[in-house]
């Protein structure tokens, strides 16, 4: 394993702990937790497919300043703009979802008096 | 849920104007410079979430009632869709139909900065009204639930209840 | 040694350390806390792999995710005895959780050879080029440009993206995502729309006032 494949593998170690705390943990806090680790995971996983190295200086984004002179260099250099306009929208989504979640989870506290799943599943309403 | 300081109130009448200002020029220059449609939403959101945080939820309900913010998140959504069905004009579904103009500056890129405002009202209506469904929501001592959205239509108990 | 490498390294240590805290603490608001430092860092990974446009938006959400989370967590008291199911079975899933990201990440190094190697960090795949001909439209040949293709979609993207070519009119838009998130693609925005849209509707709905025909119909019984 060479050190330019190391990214890779902490991003998808990221995504190992995210999953664990949704699979073994039992209260609700803890799963939404997990899922909102796993979504930035994955965000980072695909941006970091794209990224092209500059020699010597900082990563050209894919912004045109300075009017259409620059564009050559933009065009020979610049990071790839597909999975930044694909984890752009899911960033947001990532957000809906957590207060979707966190709504249900509100529900279920003035419901069940606990966050413990457990618990939850020995009572009946 | 009540207001907070007198000093939090009089920074929060200081800073949340800039804060929607910011959020305002986000959206709009989104095809020039970093941001966008969705960066620009959650920033307007944000300056709405701290005007509510900071005055309590009296104010909040006069000035910025939850079914504005239900109606303008159905309104950005629509806009959009007319944005891309307007496109017919031109050839087909999301055509880019108005001229280009030159690139870096504000009038340019065809439809991007009419789509980019639609997605900015919807974005950030839609999370304000998320917000404030979740902290307005509270269980009162009578084992009701007081929430700002009105639930199933009332059939009215045997003395006639109101909600 | 590429100095952006070795910072994303010491980045993404922080940010496993930060995660694991976050989920192994038993309490609560210190569990949120270490989450709003996993999402910073993801801003400033961002900003180090050249994507402003991701940096702003994931700051400002990360604020508002911290917002709510806090809000839900401070109030409610929580006495949860051990926070772990059995371990028979957790143990069973980590094992092939762990055995599968091993072979994914195995494959993916480049260990078998041929089509499915990952390209080193840095390198992506629009650095290739391919031959003219293999981008004309069908039936035409003769409309094909006589310097090299880039061999991707994102490299295609970045070439003809601002200007366009002789069969497609380019966005305009300076922002290379912006012009590819509203105009190129576009379709993929209005699903994206409809998704945060259900997605609060779904909260509203789980947040209705409700009792009132519950306490009409217990009052009847009586």
């Amino acid at each position: 394993m060479t050190l330019p494949m190391l990214p890779y593998l902490l991003a998808l170690l990221l995504l190992v702990v995210g999953l664990y705390a949704i699979v073994a943990k039992r209260n609700v806090i803890k799963i939404i937790v997990g899922l909102a680790i796993l979504d930035y995971a994955v965000n980072l996983i695909l941006v970091l497919v794209g990224y092209r190295t500059t020699p010597g200086a900082a990563p050209m984004a894919p912004i045109l300043t300075g009017g259409m002179a620059n564009e050559p260099a933009l065009v020979a250099g610049a990071v790839d703009p597909l999975p930044q306009a694909l984890v752009l929208t899911s960033i947001v989504i990532s957000l809906s979802v957590t207060a979707l979640l966190v709504a249900l989870g509100l529900r279920l506290y003035e419901k069940y008096g606990t966050f413990d799943t457990e618990r939850m599943r020995n009572l009946r309403g | 849920m009540q207001g907070m300081s007198l000093i939090v109130k009089n920074i929060t009448r200081l800073v949340a104007g800039f804060i929607a200002i910011f959020g305002v020029y986000t959206v709009f220059y989104g095809h020039v410079s970093p941001g966008g449609g969705f960066a620009g939403g959650v920033i307007l959101a944000g300056a709405l979430v701290l005007i509510v945080l900071a005055f309590g939820e009296e104010f909040s309900r006069k000035v910025l009632p939850h079914g504005v913010a239900q109606t303008s998140d159905a309104l950005g959504a629509m806009s959009f869709l007319l944005v891309a069905l307007f496109g017919y004009m031109a050839g087909g579904f999301f055509v880019n139909f108005l001229p280009r103009g030159e690139p870096c500056t504000l009038f340019s890129a065809g439809t991007i900065p009419i789509s980019n405002l639609a997605i900015g009202v919807k974005v950030g209506a839609g999370l304000f009204g998320a917000f404030l469904a979740l902290a307005l929501f509270r269980r009162q001592s009578d084992g009701h639930s007081r929430s700002p959205i009105a639930g199933r239509p009332n059939r009215g108990g045997p003395n006639g209840e109101e909600s | 040694m590429d100095p952006v490498l070795i910072l994303l390294l010491a980045l993404f240590g922080f940010m496993l350390i930060g995660s694991i805290v976050a989920v192994e603490t038993r309490d609560l608001l210190s569990s949120v806390i270490c989450l709003g430092a996993v999402g910073f860092g993801t801003s400033v990974a961002f900003l180090l792999l050249g994507a402003p446009d991701l940096a702003i938006t994931q700051v400002v959400v990360e604020v508002l995710v911290l917002v709510v989370l806090v809000r839900v967590v401070i109030t409610r008291k929580d006495e949860t005895q051990a926070t772990s199911r059995s371990t028979l079975g957790v143990g069973s899933v980590m094992l092939v959780l762990g055995v599968l990201v091993a072979v994914m990440f195995w494959m993916l190094a480049g260990a078998s050879g041929g089509r499915l190697k990952m390209r080193a960090f840095g390198e992506p795949l629009m650095s290739e080029t391919v031959a003219a001909a293999a981008s004309a439209p069908a039936g035409e040949p003769e409309m094909a440009t006589t310097q090299t293709e880039p061999g991707s979609i994102g490299g295609a993207y970045l070439k003809h993206g601002l200007v366009g070519t002789a069969v497609s009119r380019g966005t305009g838009a300076a922002n290379y995502v912006m012009g590819i998130v509203l105009d190129a693609r576009g379709y993929d925005t209005l699903g994206e729309a409809t998704v945060i849209f259900t997605a609060i509707i779904g909260a509203y709905a789980v947040l209705r006032r409700i009792g009132r025909q519950a306490h009409a119909r217990d009052v009847a019984d009586r």
